[in-house]
């Protein structure tokens, strides 16, 4: 067998990215995503009514070709209101996220791969954070910073935040112990580098799969916020808002629940399946 | 003392380290003096948990810094006492200076990283080049270890053990290192391997200009690589000497008894003779000769002091009362 001549060496980018697209679940679930996003973000466009439009003659009407989602108890027409709430819910999902896991990673990271007394007062502070119940904490935190956008977002990623810095530091404690990491050092690498090219590549695997399902929680606790007046104030339609309003027609009205929730839904499965990929694509082990 | 430096390229004084474990104190090494000329290879010799990976980590100073105590002594490399220089200037004596093969090549490559950037980041670190020059040498040191170098792609789990084993030691050779720290580097590999990768440390060795610490619990790769071999038991040097004058003339009652432990093609013996007894409790080491409870030689002077190590034949030293 031959083995024809390289081309010039792939950055790892570029490896991940071929691999990547070999999983198709996860690239079907990323142009989901994808144009989820984009129907959200181009709203203005495609959104046959105004979100905060009142029709007193429509009330709670079932789906139509008038309202394709049907209305709720305003009359507001659900399908323009759930394009107008994604803009919120998938950012408040991505970027909560997205911030509780980059802080969380940070600090277990260190407490896992310094240990002893670094270890200790991380983790110390951080049990105090978890004596609260997450959502108890984001209340406060945001009951300090007033409602907002970008105070809900700070909130809520304090209270993931601590979950995820402990996956990290238990998988690191189990890395830290293999030779490859006392190779490193002996190799004449710093700190810093081990810990980000060593030893989280190895011990990221669980953070990431947890932080997919950790999405679904975070559009969910921001309707929380919204229910008790600190999350986007109320003409703003958001999903976890528009189902958690929906509840006390569950039973005489039941399409105004089913949509925002089967796009929440959608939206938790679609990053549950592209986690997967993506812990896939980085595990070299599976490779082709 | 600037003279005998001068002399000298490594050598430790009186190293002492402990361990500290559940509240207990493990003695791991209790004052090894060691000596190693440029261009030498030493042999040191003996049972696990002796403490001899941990002076191969102390030279490298790689040690677990929680667990782990120097209580003291020196080690000089170069002149320089590696354990009072900063971490900063260390990180530069790693690899540039002194080098380490590990002992099982299963673990000591990254899994998620190809063996060509794992080769490259060493290069890269201690050399001012750019990304795809690294890349061309680290490839050119797989092609030294008898690897082709469009392997550099690929992960470590697609190499078998001794392929590994010849990427681990192609990563302590990228910089080119005046000592080559070898703990026991062929035990993880089976027997034909051995012999290709220990042919290839020899090899390399010559070809570098390296000098080489072998740690192993074998005495025929001793035989076959080193120039001088030093015994360890309990975290004391027994026996040190030239090879020829050891082997010849094993003088401590360990090192005769590790002689015996070996089979030999040259003589008729129906059963080897192990030594008697297990090795002492590194938290609770016996008074006096740690090797007296198991010694058939031991007298009452045993018990009771130390012995220090004196000179029996020219550089052959030994830490015996009766010798």
């Amino acid at each position: 067998m031959k083995k024809s001549i390289k081309a010039p060496r792939e950055t790892s980018f570029v490896i991940f990215c071929r691999r990547f697209k070999k999983e198709k679940a996860a690239v079907a679930c990323l142009i989901i995503i994808v144009l989820m996003a984009l129907a959200c973000y181009l709203a203005p466009l495609i959104a046959p009514y105004a979100y905060d439009e009142i029709n007193s003659k429509a009330l709670h009407q079932l789906p139509s070709w008038q309202h394709i989602f049907g209305t709720d108890d305003m009359g507001r027409d659900i399908f323009s209101r759930i394009l107008y709430g994604g803009r919120y819910s998938l950012a408040i999902g991505v970027l909560a996220t997205g911030l509780g896991v980059l802080v969380g990673a940070i600090f277990g990271a260190i407490a896992g791969f310094f240990g002893g007394k670094v270890d200790m007062i991380i983790m110390r502070i951080f049990d105090v954070f978890q004596a609260l119940p997450s959502i108890l904490l984001s209340i406060l935190i945001s009951s300090v910073l007033g409602a907002g956008f970008t105070n809900m977002i700070i909130a809520l990623s304090v209270g993931s935040m601590v979950g995820y810095a402990r996956l990290l530091r238990a998988s690191i404690l189990s890395v830290r112990k293999i030779d490859y990491v006392e190779a490193a050092t002996a190799i004449g690498c710093s700190s810093a580098r081990i810990i980000v090219r060593h030893v989280i590549p190895n011990a990221m695997t669980p953070m990431i799969v947890q932080a997919t399902m950790g999405v679904a929680q975070q559009i969910l606790g921001a309707a929380t916020l919204a229910y008790i007046g600190l999350g986007i104030p109320a003409p703003s339609p958001e999903w976890g808002a528009m189902l958690s309003a929906a509840k006390d027609y569950i039973r005489t009205y039941p399409h105004m629940l089913v949509f925002p929730g089967v796009m929440i839904a959608i939206t938790v499965l679609c990053f549950n399946m592209i986690g997967d990929g993506v812990r896939d694509a980085l595990d070299p082990k599976l490779k082709d | 003392m600037e003279q005998n430096m001068e002399k000298k390229f490594l050598e430790i004084k009186d190293l002492r380290v402990e361990y500290t474990s559940e509240g207990k104190i493990i003695h791991a090494v209790n004052g090894v003096s060691l000596k190693l000329e440029k261009g030498h290879s030493l042999g040191l010799v003996g049972e696990t948990g002796a403490g001899k990976t941990t002076i191969a980590k102390s030279i490298m100073r790689i040690l677990n810094p929680v667990a782990s105590h120097v209580r003291g002594g020196e080690i000089y490399l170069n002149g320089v006492d590696v354990l009072k220089v900063p971490e900063a200037e260390m990180r530069q004596i790693r690899s540039k200076v002194v080098a380490m093969i590990f002992q099982d090549p299963m673990t000591a490559l990254n899994p998620v990283r190809t063996v060509g950037d794992q080769i490259a980041e060493v290069i890269k670190i201690h050399n001012n080049v750019s990304v795809a020059k690294s890349w061309t040498m680290a490839e050119d040191m797989l092609e030294r270890v008898g690897i082709l170098r469009e392997r550099a792609s690929e992960y470590p789990h697609q190499f078998s053990g001794g392929m590994k084993q010849r990427v681990v030691i192609a990563i302590a050779l990228a910089c080119n290192p005046e000592l080559l720290l070898a703990d026991e580097p062929t035990t993880a590999l089976d027997v034909t391997i051995q012999a290709q990768v220990l042919e290839m440390i020899n090899q390399l060795k010559v070809e570098f200009n390296s000098s080489l610490l072998l740690i192993t619990h074998d005495l025929g790769i001793v035989a076959e690589t080193c120039d001088e071999v030093a015994v360890i038991y309990a975290g004391k040097i027994v026996e040190n000497g030239p090879i020829e004058s050891v082997f010849n003339r094993p003088s401590h009652p360990y090192t005769v008894g590790l002689f015996g432990a070996l089979p030999r093609l040259d003589e008729e013996v129906d059963r080897l003779s192990p030594i008697a007894g297990m090795p002492p409790d590194p938290t609770n080491l016996p008074e006096g000769c740690s090797f007296h409870p198991r010694c058939p030689r031991a007298t009452e002077q045993c018990r009771q002091k130390d012995p220090q190590m004196r000179e029996i034949d020219a550089g052959h030293f030994c830490a015996c009362h009766n010798v």
